[in-house]
């Protein structure tokens, strides 16, 4: 393999995201610096009848929002490339260390959401594409059609009213029981937690990769190469897994992968339907009470995230697939 | 030809394609029309007729994978008994062997070796290397994949794939274009030697003049029926032996013979004439060509379908 032009391709991808970064801190900045919310205000709070001007003052110049917007952004950008997020104004704590606690909260989350809806979805697509044009493919692609256009935050909601209120079997938020301490909470309660908004997220995924997936496979199905298995005698599971999977699998992992910025998107949605303490959620606080480091830290990070995503989708075919993998052709 | 001793004899094959135009009028294509033909052991039978005159059609037909619009009606024999979709299912890549068309019939994503072992029993590798070895396919051939061979490999790798069977009957779709000369000798000597060895062989092609040293019978196919079927005998001199007018046309315009092409088009499977389907061409048309079909009858050693053929 050349592992020369897969390096070059993969540098030249981090090239492009270090601009669109710069582009995007840039932006977000731009608008939370018009955003009518005022910094200072959200900071001091309900607390603002008791705050006196020179103390209003003397807030603002102490987080320096008192400077101009570019003033301002070039003290943050000049910090950040010296590995310094800086602080947030609503936690009070370095936007490094909240980013990389809600960071991995979200990742469980996501992760456990992600695998769930690949997993389902492709033996869903698998199943209606074998079975294709009958009752069970048409019921698993209605099934998909009135998930895809389901909103998030909706589902969440009314799985949280079945499950969480009526039946009592989830709790309705947080990532865990309330009023425990950090060091007593056990693992079963953070799976009893995640349950509920893992689910809420993945089912956007499985209608994807289940209709994606039970396409592909039509396609593979109705294909020359799968015609002359059978006229040589391949049973349908043995065309299945001789050819079906091959051909399908690499399309289905490279979706699943480019879908990280919906699951994003998602999380957020569903974080704040369940309180969930991620990522998602702090990136909505930080916006609303316009805390510029976190807001600015979070876009960093979910950029990073999803780009990830799309470098492996896209990394992933070259490595894997053979035509892109032996460009060289014939030996 | 008497048929109870027929490894397959095909009659009265029908095959139309439902399809639907816009407005969702349904319509039917009829693509092959009341085609009949038979095999015997140790005969190759070749089958020739131009582009589109439904010869992958048949052979499709025979295996039981044409797609799922498809109807068909007549009958099929094979060793006598009725060639029902579970005797297809069954026969195929046991008793009956398939060479495709085209390139394309090869997996993508697998490697070559593999694809030829999939059809041999246990999925023995000596036999696959074997078999690759006497079509001049290199061991490391059996790695690679289809898109890191040429043409020519990617047919051998296809031939391949069905002489490792040991069917009773061999459909070869065009196994040869594009080939070196000497491979393109190599498969039909072994095709040869395959009936020889008492197994039936029905060959697809194009080219008639490739197949005269081989074959036993042609059957000459025009829009999708069997106009005749000759001992290969009969293809000699200008075709005088011949019984088709369509036959005798098709022979004369070999480049070896007086290469004159035969005038019009073969009509298209939406747009099938009345009566005889080589009657907008036929020389010696009359009345009733134009009002009915021929059937086949049985004319000096041979079968053909036209009301005027002596
Ligand atoms: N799935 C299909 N639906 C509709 N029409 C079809 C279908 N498959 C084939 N046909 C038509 O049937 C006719 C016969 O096709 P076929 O492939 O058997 O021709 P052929 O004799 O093998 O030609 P060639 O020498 O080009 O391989 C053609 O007119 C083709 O367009
Ligand atoms: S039946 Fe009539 S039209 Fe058809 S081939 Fe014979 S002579 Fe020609
Ligand atoms: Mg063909």
């Amino acid at each position: 393999m050349q592992l020369k032009q897969l390096i070059l391709f993969i540098l030249g991808k981090m090239v492009k995201m270090f601009i669109l970064l710069a582009a995007l801190c840039l932006l977000s900045f731009w608008m939370v610096s018009n955003s009518p919310v005022d910094p200072v205000q959200a900071y001091v709070g309900a607390d603002m009848m008791l705050v006196g001007p020179e103390q209003l003052e003397r807030i603002s110049a102490y987080w320096g929002v008192d400077k101009p917007p570019i003033e301002q952004f070039g003290r943050w950008a000049s910090a950040l490339l010296q590995g310094d997020l800086g602080t947030s104004m609503i936690f009070r704590r370095p936007v490094a260390s909240i980013i990389k606690e809600r960071f991995f909260a979200s990742l469980i989350l996501m992760g456990l959401a992600w695998t769930l809806s690949g997993l389902v979805g492709f033996a869903l697509g698998i199943v209606a594409g074998m079975k294709q044009n009958t009752w069970v493919d048409k019921a698993i692609k209605s099934y998909c059609l009135i998930l895809a256009s389901t909103p998030t935050f909706w589902l969440g909601l009314i799985l949280l009213i079945i499950f969480a209120v009526w039946l009592n079997w989830f709790p309705l938020g947080l990532a865990v029981p309330a009023g425990v301490l950090t060091e007593n909470v056990r693992l079963i309660d953070r799976i009893h937690h995640l349950i509920l908004p893992a689910l809420t997220l993945s089912v956007l995924g499985v209608a994807n990769i289940a209709l994606h997936t039970r396409q592909k496979l039509v396609e593979v199905l109705s294909s020359e190469y799968v015609l002359l298995a059978r006229a040589r005698g391949a049973s349908e599971t043995e065309i299945l897994w001789r050819h079906g999977i091959r051909n399908i699998a690499l399309p289905a992992i490279t979706l699943q992968f480019a879908s990280l910025s919906e699951l994003f998107g998602g999380s957020v949605l569903a974080e704040t339907v369940f309180s969930y303490p991620g990522l998602g959620r702090a990136t909505v606080q930080a916006g609303l009470r316009s805390d510029v480091p976190l807001l600015l830290g979070c876009v960093i990070f979910s950029a990073v995230f999803v780009f990830s995503g799309n470098l492996i989708a896209d990394t992933v075919y070259r490595v894997v697939d053979p035509r892109i993998r032996h460009k060289d052709g014939a030996v | 030809m008497a048929l109870n001793q027929s490894v397959l004899s095909v009659n009265e094959l029908t095959v139309s394609f439902r399809q639907y135009t816009r407005g969702l009028r349904q319509i039917e294509l009829t693509v092959i029309t009341g085609l009949s033909a038979e095999i015997q052991p140790g005969k190759i039978l070749a089958v020739i007729g131009s582009s589109g005159s439904g010869k992958s059609l048949l052979a499709h037909a025979i295996l039981g994978i044409l797609p799922s619009n498809a109807r068909v009606t007549g009958t099929m024999a094979y060793d006598g008994e009725e060639l029902t979709a579970e005797r297809q299912v069954k026969l195929r890549g046991r008793e009956i062997a398939f060479i495709p068309q085209s390139v394309n019939y090869l997996d993508p994503l697998m490697k070559v070796g593999a694809q030829v072992r999939a059809s041999i029993k246990d999925n023995k590798k000596e036999v696959q290397r074997d078999i690759f070895a006497r079509y001049h396919l290199d061991s490391q051939v059996e790695n690679l994949y289809p898109f890191q061979l040429s043409g020519g490999m990617a047919r051998r790798v296809l031939v391949s794939g069905a002489m490792v069977s040991d069917a009773r009957l061999i459909i070869a779709d065009e196994p040869t274009p594009g080939l070196h000369p000497e491979i393109v000798e190599e498969a039909l000597t072994h095709l040869r030697q395959l009936a020889d060895e008492g197994r039936a062989v029905m060959l697809i092609t194009h080219d008639v003049g490739a197949v005269l040293n081989v074959a036993d019978y042609i059957a000459v196919f025009y829009a999708g029926t069997t106009v005749e079927t000759a001992p290969v005998k009969d293809f000699a001199g200008k075709g005088e032996a011949l019984r088709h007018p369509y036959s005798k046309a098709l022979w004369k315009a070999l480049p070896q013979n007086d290469f004159i092409p035969v005038s019009g088009f073969q009509p298209s499977p939406g747009d099938l004439p009345l009566g005889c389907l080589f009657s907008p061409r036929c020389p010696m048309a009359s009345r009733e060509c134009f009002e009915s079909r021929p059937l086949e009858r049985e004319l000096r050693g041979g079968k053909v379908r036209c009301y005027h053929a002596t």
